[in-house]
């Protein structure tokens, strides 16, 4: 990935809402939850970029919102010179021929009732793009790709493993040839030895057919894994974005850091010395997320100010973004910062007016 | 607390929990044997359909009959074999002296009934508390397990309260009556790293003082890493390997722990290609005859393939199932 090239995908301020009814049964209110809240992103031609957040961050909701199968609230989404948040829905669907989704649960997201053979041929008629003996051969070829034998073209899902189901729907996914593909949890339920397959096929097929993915995980490893460049979310806003070595051996954002500090090292040694930061408390409720920073409840740096000023994503390093008033390219860490002291607030002020 | 003289709070020999399915016999866990010291961190790792969770099953007597059923074995828990008491006997030490902690907590609270009366059960059942000092020990309960505000939140329902927090409050109950051995069942796998880092932290810490022993169950060689002092790999029903978890870790001395430990993504290391295990986890129902993970192994010939491998001892209380155990663990070594 070229940092001059031309992004795939631009995301523009998104924001996703949801209503929901709150209140007594005589006294309703309407409150919204901010599922995706104000969200940029570039995407570029035959990265990967990873997506990394807790439940209920809103990740799921802005892969899907990129796909149209959520409705956007406002924003833009920039694909092919349109934007999709605006198309109408038949315009959409001859969009969703070049932007395909991998679902996590691959029990649920295969009709139980169609067999293989008419699961991936489903996108094949659907976009009229072969009939009879060429679909026939393209289905199989598909399987190949995934590592399915063709010989279990008439069989139905129920009969494959969990492994095998996701290679069902990554075939399916392939089948229209799509440019762009949202991995949502792609193997989230799946076995340890059987993950490391899907990552690996995963990461194949995107080199042979030159695929940009936006791979969705809770799964920081996994992410750091297979990822160009990481997006840390929090409570529908982006807070670190980077590329994945540095996001993982360098983080700013104490939010970042604290989550990678969290994840188990498969190594008794390191875990014996590790000082865990362990936050405390849960992750707030998106309907009345905390004002000012969002993170602020949990953030053992935080200062009066970060209860009142709402971060932006800004630039600390090169190509390297977080969203903290305590830091600022003259002040990247924010161990260093004098106490009470928030650099990054002049930015912050200047951005806001801008 | 007491322990048999050798300091095994536990001793489990040649379990086989077999389930009966219309695809024949399953054998879920077939012939295991392991102990458990006084005061130990035990874990048990492996892939889902591996038998661990059956293994932790059968030790509380939870097997669904039918289908499933203890065909033989022994387990022995303080002296007694658990297998041999009577059911009244067994709900004496379930709940009292062995506690479990499930992977979801949603689903083993009651939705319907306040977490204050989910909490006072046990100690009325268990320790024959009034309702008065059932009340406030659940209070102290909760407030041990980091519940902010115990007294307000203990008539709460468990809707109320979140995943992390739900799960704080089984491990209250299961502590409840500060039992010997407490088994963990995948405790933290349906919550985020942050809160399960939390939850990994508070178990440890409140391992550490009431003294209790403890079986954790997972996949996650991360989770055990920093929790355990044994570790137990467990594929097809059977244990593969067994070993302290350093020496797991550091020299694993059979082919499928080291294919696990190889397909973690490492996130401190620069890396291609992530290793990974080929084919899928075998059909219980139809094992292959030889070695069952000979079909998926990387070592694998004709005899592992013919033959049931041998279960041999490469240090003092590491054990691998594995024809080529030495040579694996040997190759281990030199990767050092």
């Amino acid at each position: 990935m070229e940092a001059s090239a031309q992004p795939l995908i631009s995301i523009r301020d998104l924001k996703v809402h949801f209503p929901v009814s709150g209140g007594s049964l005589f006294r309703r209110s309407r409150q919204v939850v901010k599922a995706v809240d104000g969200v940029s992103l570039d995407i570029y031609p035959g990265e990967t970029l990873g997506l990394v957040g807790e439940s209920g961050c809103g990740k799921s909701t802005l892969g899907r919102a990129i796909l149209r199968l959520t409705q956007p609230t406002s924003g833009q989404i920039l694909f092919n010179g349109s934007d999709l948040a605006h198309l109408s829905n038949s315009a959409m669907r001859e969009q969703r021929r070049h932007l395909q989704i991998i679902f996590q649960d691959p029990y649920a997201s295969l009709n139980p009732r169609m067999t293989v053979s008419q699961i991936i041929g489903e996108p094949l008629d659907t976009f009229q793009l072969a009939r009879g003996q060429a679909k026939k051969e393209r289905i199989q070829e598909l399987m190949e790709m995934v590592g399915l034998s063709a010989r279990f073209l008439k069989r139905y899902p129920h009969e494959f493993s969990g492994g095998q189901r996701q290679r069902i729907g990554i075939a399916r996914a392939l089948a229209v040839d799509p440019a762009f593909i949202v991995a949502d949890e792609p193997i989230s339920a799946l076995d340890v030895s059987i993950q490391a397959q899907i990552m690996n096929l995963l990461d194949r097929l995107r080199r042979q057919k030159n695929l940009t993915y936006l791979f969705i995980s809770h799964d920081l490893r996994a992410i750091r894994h297979v990822s160009d460049r990481v997006a840390v979310m929090y409570l529908g806003k982006i807070v670190e974005l980077a590329d994945g070595k540095t996001v993982y051996k360098d983080p700013l954002m104490p939010y970042t850091r604290a989550l990678i500090s969290a994840v188990p090292v498969p190594d008794p040694k390191i875990e014996a010395r590790r000082r865990r930061i362990v936050l405390e408390g849960d992750v707030p409720s998106p309907i009345n997320p905390p004002k000012g920073c969002r993170f602020h409840t949990r953030c053992p740096y935080a200062i009066d100010i970060c209860r009142e000023i709402e971060p932006q994503l800004v630039q600390i390093k090169p190509n390297h973004f977080a969203a903290c008033i305590r830091i600022s390219p003259e002040e990247p860490d924010i161990d260093r910062v004098a106490p009470g002291a928030a650099p990054g607030l002049q930015a912050h002020a200047a951005s806001s007016t801008a | 607390m007491t322990a048999s003289s050798n300091g095994n709070l536990l001793s489990v020999k040649d379990l086989c929990t077999y389930f009966k399915t219309e695809d024949g016999t399953v054998k879920a866990v077939d012939g295991i044997s392991f102990e458990l010291r006084q005061g130990e961190t035990l874990g048990i790792v492996g892939e889902s359909g591996s038998g661990k969770s059956v293994a932790n099953l059968s030790l509380m007597r939870l097997i669904p009959d039918p289908p499933g059923k203890i065909v033989s074995g022994s387990i022995v828990f303080d002296g007694r074999d658990v297998l041999e008491l009577t059911p009244r006997e067994v709900r004496d030490i379930r709940g009292k002296r062995i506690a479990m902690i499930f992977q979801d907590p949603m689903t083993s609270l009651n939705p319907f009934m306040r977490i204050s009366k989910q909490l006072m059960e046990v100690t009325q059942l268990h320790l024959g508390h009034t309702k008065e000092q059932a009340r406030e020990h659940a209070i102290k309960m909760l407030e041990t397990v980091g519940i902010p505000d115990a007294r307000e939140r203990v008539d709460s329902y468990p809707h109320e309260f979140s995943g992390g927090m739900r799960q704080r409050v089984m491990i209250a109950m299961a502590l409840s009556c500060q039992p010997e051995l407490l088994i963990a069942d995948e405790p933290t796998t349906a919550l985020d790293v942050t809160i399960q880092a939390q939850i990994l932290e508070l178990i440890k810490r409140l391992k550490a003082e009431t003294g209790a022993s403890m079986i954790l169950i997972t996949h996650d060689l991360g989770v055990v890493a920093g929790m355990t002092d044994r570790i137990i790999v467990m594929y097809a029903g059977k244990i593969f390997e067994q070993a302290a978890t350093t020496e797991l870790f550091e020299r694993p001395g059979n082919p499928y722990t080291r294919g696990l430990l190889r397909s973690v993504p490492d996130p401190t290391d620069e890396q291609g290609s992530l290793y990974q295990i080929p084919g899928l986890p075998p059909d219980l129902a139809h094992l292959p005859p030889g070695c069952p993970f000979a079909p998926r192994c990387d070592r694998a010939e004709d005899l592992c393939r013919r033959e049931f491998p041998p279960y041999v001892e490469l240090t003092p209380g590491h054990y691998s199932l594995c024809h080529f155990a030495n040579d694996v663990f040997a190759e281990s070594a030199d990767q050092v």
